[in-house]
């Protein structure tokens, strides 16, 4: 074991850490910090996307001690301290972009990195670029209307289906 | 996954000292290898990651014009930064999805030499030359077969060197499922000649269709290799695609690459 320091959400956090601890087991198992989900464990599904020194990364293959003093940020940190949602997680609740709800904390993550680098992208490239992330739901139609609108963009002429 | 020692150096020297102990390995982006270790398919007793050695890092243009990507670059940053060279920028940028791309670096994927990789067409078709901390290995010399190369142990891939070709395309035809190249097929148009690599159809691994060049060589286009398929023999076979499938996707992801390059 050995101690693992990194800024997390901002806050300076450490844990103890093995080699072979996942970045998404020191988060969740370590920190408390559960929000990042595992669904696969085996980076096909994206449940677990945080940002490492902002860029968005599978934090089940990734090692913790790989994120030794990098910052690192979670859905945890998205919305402001007194709870109020941040455009992206209040356009996924305004427009339906969860179904049960287990892959949102990593697609929130996706699509706040899409946003970061592309802040108007089409519909083809908000799916392109959630290639990575599974919605067992298959919610996808509503995942990309909420992104879309989170950009800014009018989705009215977008059907619910 | 089985526990082991992690380190990371900040140079060359100390990685390939700290790789000197047995059963040490190396650690790229750890998008392969780390699922890999999780199925214990692989158990080494320490990890040296390559990814704090900034010399490792970047892209740049070499006095002869040759586009020279550091080994610990990641994918994103070669889709990014490869403008030089359009053909690679857009092979990297079609690799896994974008956290994957964050992560897994170019040295990683030609030091493992998956037989369904990307970059191994890419690194063959350009004629590269694989630099590592202690020689200059020709990419023709460099792939041995499915995840066999001529790195020796603990040796590290600390670059690699692309001649920039006139034009250039690669063709991927996604396994449904993995996304990793069914058949890939990448086509390098150089004063001298054409060369064609392919990857994910053999059972030795990326290879060069050879039959296509010569004729490519001669009048780049894709009638010069119109129903032109190489052999079935050796081809890989399993559920996603017969040998005859892959064989028959050779021609047709070759024909579509030179007509998107020409």
């Amino acid at each position: 074991m050995s101690q693992v320091t990194m800024t997390v959400n901002g806050k300076e956090m450490s844990g103890d850490a093995e080699g072979r601890t996942l970045l998404s087991q020191f988060l969740r198992e370590t920190l408390g910090l559960t929000g990042t989900h595992v669904g696969c464990d085996t980076s096909q599904c994206g449940a677990c996307v945080v940002h490492v020194d902002g860029v968005a990364v599978k934090a089940c293959t990734m090692l913790a001690m790989e994120a030794e003093g990098s910052s690192v940020d979670t859905i945890e940190g998205q919305a402001a301290p007194d709870g109020t949602l941040n455009a992206l997680q209040q356009a996924f609740q305004d427009h339906h972009g969860l179904q049960c709800g287990f892959c949102t904390p990593g697609m929130i993550m996706s699509a706040a990195d899409l946003l970061k680098k592309n802040p108007q992208p089409t519909e083809a490239e908000v799916r392109h670029h959630l290639e990575g992330n599974i919605c067992r739901c298959t919610g996808y139609h509503n995942i990309v209307k909420a992104i879309l609108a989170a950009s800014g963009q009018d989705v009215s002429s977008i059907a619910a289906e | 996954m089985y526990n082991f020692d992690f380190e990371k150096p900040s140079t060359i020297a100390d990685a390939v000292s700290a790789l000197g102990s047995e059963d040490a390995q190396a650690l790229g982006g750890g998008q392969t290898l780390l699922p890999t270790m999780k199925q214990r398919l692989a158990s080494p007793s320490k990890l040296v990651s390559l990814k704090g050695i900034s010399e490792m890092q970047g892209i740049c243009t070499a006095d002869d014009g040759a586009l020279c990507v550091g080994g610990s670059t990641s994918h994103a940053d070669v889709a990014a930064g490869a403008g030089a060279y359009p053909g690679l920028a857009a092979l990297a940028a079609g690799i896994g999805d974008p956290a994957v791309r964050a992560r897994g670096t170019i040295g990683g994927s030609l030091a493992n030499n998956d037989p369904s990789a990307c970059y191994p067409a890419g690194a063959l078709a350009s004629g590269a030359i694989l630099v590592t901390n202690t020689r200059e290995i020709a990419a023709d010399d460099y792939f041995q077969g499915m995840f066999t190369t001529a790195l020796d142990e603990g040796e590290i891939l600390t670059e690699v060197r692309f001649p920039v070709p006139e034009a250039s395309n690669y063709q991927k035809f996604e396994q449904p499922a993995s996304r990793f190249a069914l058949v890939g097929v990448f086509v390098a148009k150089y004063a001298g000649g054409v060369r064609v690599a392919v990857t994910g159809a053999s059972e030795e691994g990326v290879f060069r269709w050879t039959e296509a060049e010569a004729a490519l060589s001669g009048n780049f286009s894709a009638d010069a290799i119109a129903d032109m398929a190489p052999g079935e023999d050796g081809m890989i076979s399993d559920l996603h695609g017969t040998a005859a499938y892959r064989a028959h996707l050779v021609g047709v992801l070759t024909r579509r690459a030179v007509t998107a390059a020409a």
